[in-house]
């Protein structure tokens, strides 16, 4: 892992450039509605800026991660084995941020989604002033967990990101607000319990580490650092272990251990069984809410699969392809299946992610280079189509009340605008070329023709069905009869429609030019693949 | 032992002896004072000469222990003082408990001052004078040295306690629970009773570290009756810090009692069995039973046993405390049953087998941060609610509705606590849990690390329902005012919540070079 540690902390600046909104607004009174907006999209786009900065400086020939930010933080005295006589033996979370070509498309999509979600929330009609707060703390979690290169770490700002969410859900949503909320809470909660065993278990074996300082006095911690763990997982025999850790991470351990992993980011991705959660948020959350979670918080649980599961065990990971890539089957077919039978559009739309999300899985469990692209693509793209898919379901419900499919109906003639850019998401959506969808999911299934072509034979039905599923609900919405008392809607208004301009122009950037994605993730992704073309 | 030399206290003794003096001298003076002084003299004042007795006797804690810090960072060795024929220890173990106990204590004077009308609390005076013995009761349980101390301690802790249960003299719920905890409470205390005259039985002797000494000698004869002796212990000990299966009396006397009592109750009674437990477990059955196994390892038998018991009992805990809480809809109980969950969660560090192949001696390190966790977030709590339910005339979770239009800061306040209380980062529960959980892991026990963190999510459904109520529910209006004790206890305690969970590193360096396991509690007179 090479890295530079630049004299200007661009990584911290990134995570923590919201808290200066939440500084401001906590100022402003309440009343003072357009001064809150205008703090709050302003503070979102300053950070849209500052990852922009970086993504143009960076360099993706340097492998690993180019940029780097590594303190202490805490290091807890552990007083373990005093009887040994060691003196000095702590648990150690280091503040440890970086930024890889795995983790940069993902922080340039959240900043701009979270930008485009705030412009969006120029509908919230209440409590704006809280709501602006708890936005701008979402995105400092969002930031986090996708820079973060400690285990502890990324779970603080993983599980950071559940609170504000909680309230979000729960004040702005729509009428079974309460219960979405509960329901978020305790599933992700779950997650994050079961993915904080799995790390407490690595650290507390993989994590032991040895350190000479300058002084030459030898000191013991236990890291939850990414990359002393990985390198002490990779190792084999005695060395992995050193003689003085606590147990020998075996096997089965580190199956169990996998299994756990996948459980807590399967949870978030989600996994077939574990879906039903996402279902509530996406038809209860505010729109711009929905923006984020569907678009970002989503993509946290398929992030973690790959940074953490697969790279701290990728044997178990390669021993579980099939399994992974038979989950990704049942997630395309099921999400396609049920989102071609919904009646509400939401419920489409939610369906269409599992659906999609299917894809990642595909690539991961490809384990090459080409079927990480596709997944990283996937994630990616999915983000900006969703995002785009639910502003403009915000704006319908808010025009006509409903976003029920037998209750909508050529809103094109009347709409066009948003009808056509509804057409554009949804053929995004479907992967049609040009548009970011294609790329995407081709990636992830050639890559996994690499290693399962049945697989990929099955799943390629998905992208068949969700032709048929997107293609049902986009045009039963905009066109066919028109409700009388549609005849008067307006067409989408200047803060609408910047929003979805910048979201379309993204899909279709990422559709004509692939490697604006593919070549940070290229070498990203490299040192992964490295890792199973060695354990074989 | 044939004859016993009593060793007279030594004037240079008696100034290790300052904090508990302290509160002797100031509860006897007070009572005199409340019977002398004129009626018409509010006796408010009381609690004032209560608290700053609290503060001077926390003020000799605080300088014993900065002075042992200097010796310990220059390196000298800082041993155990033993007083009264070694059954009074004065040790960084009981020290560092001793601080807790007495700021406890005092928020709990805090948070009573002038909350309650004339006609709640008709014996206003012995309300706070008693809170002094209650907590010399709690210092003496963590300074004990020998059972006899141990159960003196524990009397005065729980007599006083009986009686302050039962405070609101006209109120049927205060009396009944003061019933309750006073029958069930002295039937605790027999097996307590009980199970150490197991232990002279088998020593001949009431002191801890003679007890231990005896017991590994004669461990082969004596066995079953090791056993018994636990589990009549654990019995009684299991109720008086209100782990599952013992807890059932909690809700109801945390429901009788005074809120402020009640907290006092969660805390300070609760972490002064505790720390009975720890001593006992630490001084009497640690590393019992010592034979090699077939492989030729090592092992402790009966040590390990009860490391068994023990978790099986926090494990049962955590459960039981949480299912419960999920339907209960009045604060006072639901506190009650987290403090259930959270005498499971303290139970862990105690209950780990350290003897296993890494010798873990964190453990009172994590146990020691967890209680001082426990400590601000549940006082902090038990305020917010004081506040609110004066306003809403209940004590029920729907008085917190609309909290947050209310008065916003009480709400901030009353998030950062539940959120501690659930666990979640940057607050001093996240550090105190996660503490808790790498040392689980370490000593091979991850069942209860994974009990540990299931518990607490399914905790997350009854903590964040306050925030459902402050923030998504709409209940009555108007400003809330705040009485500035009250005011100010929230402040420190938010402010300690937050401190303990962005720099636990400070906490910890502290009490690690303070404290440790062989060092402090095995060691005799220097």
């Amino acid at each position: 892992m090479v890295g530079q540690i630049s004299s200007i902390p661009w990584l911290s600046l990134l995570t923590f450039s919201p808290l200066l909104g939440v500084l401001i607004l906590l100022l402003i009174p309440k009343e003072r509605v357009f001064a809150i907006r205008t703090i709050g999209i302003v503070t979102t786009f300053i950070s849209l800026i500052i990852a922009v900065v970086i993504y143009a400086g960076y360099d993706a020939s340097k492998q690993g991660n180019t940029l780097l930010e590594k303190f202490d933080w805490i290091s807890i005295p552990l007083n373990l084995d005093v009887a040994k006589g060691i003196q000095s033996w702590t648990l150690d979370i280091p503040y440890h941020l970086a930024l890889d070509g795995l983790s940069l498309p993902l922080v340039v999509m959240t900043t701009i989604v979270a930008a485009m979600s705030a412009l969006a929330s120029v509908s919230i009609r209440k409590r704006q002033k809280t709501y602006f707060i708890l936005l701008l703390l979402l995105e400092v979690g969002m930031l986090g967990v996708f820079m973060a290169r400690d285990l502890f770490l990324f779970f603080a700002f993983f599980e950071w990101t559940l609170v504000p969410t909680f309230f979000l859900i729960g004040i702005w949503g729509l009428a079974n607000r309460e219960r979405a909320a509960n329901h978020f809470l305790l599933y992700n909660g779950l997650g994050s319990a079961l993915m904080f065993v799995a790390f407490a278990i690595l650290v507390a074996t993989a994590g032991f580490d040895q350190i000479t300082d300058t002084s030459g006095a030898v000191k013991f911690v236990y890291s939850g650092d990414l990359y002393t763990i990985v390198n002490h997982l990779q190792s084999s025999g005695a060395a992995a272990n050193l003689g003085h850790s606590p147990f020998f991470l075996s096997e089965g351990w580190r199956m169990g251990t996998f299994v756990l992993l996948l459980i807590a980011f399967g949870i978030k991705l989600p996994l077939f069984p574990f879906h039903t959660w996402m279902l509530k948020v996406h038809a209860e959350a505010p729109t711009p809410v929905v923006m984020l979670h569907s678009g970002v918080l989503l993509k946290m649980g398929a992030y973690g699969l790959i940074q953490f599961g697969m790279v701290l065990l990728p044997q178990q990971l390669a021993d579980w392809a099939t399994v992974l890539a038979v989950l990704g089957i049942i997630n395309i077919l099921y999400g396609a299946i049920l989102a071609f039978v919904q009646t509400e559009f939401r419920l489409v739309l939610a369906y269409s992610s599992i659906s999609h999300m299917g894809f990642v899985l595909f690539g991961i469990a490809a384990m090459n280079e080409i079927g990480l692209q596709g997944a990283v693509m996937q994630m990616v793209s999915h983000g900006f189509i969703s995002a785009l898919f639910f502003l403009l379901v915000g704006s319908l419900s808010e025009r006509t009340g409903t976003t029920r499919l037998d209750e909508l109906g050529g809103l094109a003639k009347r709409i066009p605008f948003i009808s056509a850019l509804l057409l554009i998401a949804g053929l995004a959506s479907l992967g049609l070329p040009g548009l970011s969808g294609f790329p995407a999911e081709l990636f992830s299934l050639l890559g996994l023709y690499g290693n399962l072509p049945w697989a990929a034979t099955i799943g390629a039905f998905g992208v068949i069905l969700s032709a048929v599923y997107v293609l049902r609900g986009v045009l039963a919405i905009t066109f066919g009869p028109i409700a009388a008392h549609h005849q008067q809607l307006k067409d989408a208004r200047l803060v609408e429609a910047v929003p979805a301009i910048v979201l379309t122009a993204c899909i279709v950037l990422i559709g004509l030019f692939p490697s604006l994605v593919t070549a940070p993730v290229e070498y990203g992704v490299s040192h992964i693949i490295d890792m199973f073309k060695v354990g074989g | 032992m044939d004859t016993i030399t009593v060793q007279p206290l030594q004037w240079s003794e008696l100034s290790a002896l300052a904090p508990e003096l302290t509160l002797v001298i100031a509860a006897v003076l007070i009572s005199l004072i409340d019977l002398l002084l004129p009626k018409r003299i509010h006796r408010e004042w009381i609690g004032i000469l209560s608290l700053a007795s609290v503060l001077f006797s926390l003020y000799f804690v605080v300088s014993t222990l900065a002075d042992r810090y200097t010796q310990a960072v220059g390196g000298e060795a800082v041993g155990a003082l033993q007083l009264l024929n070694q059954s009074y220890r004065v040790d960084d173990f009981a020290l560092l408990l001793k601080v807790l106990f007495l700021v406890g204590t005092a928020f709990v004077i805090l948070i009573s001052m002038g909350s309650m009308k004339d006609d709640e609390l008709p014996h206003r005076g012995e309300y706070y004078y008693l809170l002094l013995p209650a907590a010399l009761g709690g210092m003496m349980m963590a300074s004990s040295g020998d059972l006899i101390t141990l159960y003196v301690g524990l009397e005065l802790l729980s007599i006083t306690s009986y009686i302050l249960v039962g405070m609101k003299k006209n109120d049927r719920r205060s009396t009944e629970g003061a019933f309750k905890y006073a029958v069930l409470g002295s039937v605790a205390s027999a097996f307590i009773l009980y199970g150490m005259s197991f232990l002279y039985g088998m020593s001949g002797s009431t002191n801890l570290i003679d007890i231990a000494q005896s017991l590994t000698t004669h461990v082969a004869a004596f066995q079953p009756l090791i056993y018994v002796s636990f589990l009549l212990l654990i019995v009684g000990l299991g109720f008086k810090i209100a782990a599952a299966p013992f807890h059932a009396w909690s809700p109801d006397v945390y429901q009788g009692a005074p809120t402020p009592i009640t907290a006092f109750l969660a805390v300070v009674a609760k972490g002064a069995s505790l720390a009975v437990v720890f001593r006992i477990i630490f001084n009497v059955f640690f590393g019992l039973g010592a034979e090699s196994d077939t492989e030729g390892q090592r092992v402790f038998s009966i040590y390990n046993d009860v490391t068994i018991m023990l978790l099986a009992i926090a494990a049962l805990s955590m459960v039981v405390g949480t299912t419960m809480a999920l339907r209960q809809k009045n604060v006072k109980r639901l506190l009650a049953l987290s403090g259930i969950a959270n005498a499971g969660y303290l139970l862990v560090p105690i209950g780990l087998n350290i003897l296993g192949n890494t010798i873990n001696a964190s453990v009172f390190n994590a146990f020691w941060y967890y209680l001082a966790a426990y400590l601000f977030t549940t006082i902090g709590a038990f305020a917010v609610l004081m506040v609110v339910s004066r306003v809403v005339g209940h004590e029920e979770l729907k008085g917190f509705a609309g909290l947050y239009h209310r008065s916003p800061w009480l709400a901030v306040a009353m998030t950062v606590f539940v959120l501690s209380l659930a666990g979640i980062p940057i607050t001093a529960g996240f550090f105190g849990k996660l503490y808790i959980i790498v040392g689980a892991v370490a000593a091979h026990s991850i069942w209860i690390a994974i009990v540990m963190m299931l518990t607490s999510v399914i905790s997350f459904y009854f903590y964040f329902g306050f925030i459902r109520q402050m923030y998504m529910r709409h209940g009555q209006e108007g400003k809330i005012t705040v009485l500035a004790p009250q005011g100010s206890v929230i402040a420190i305690c938010v402010l300690f919540v937050l401190g303990f969970g962005l720099f636990p590193n400070e906490v910890m360096g502290w009490l690690n070079t303070l404290f440790s396991i062989p060092g402090d509690l095995f060691t005799l007179t220097p």
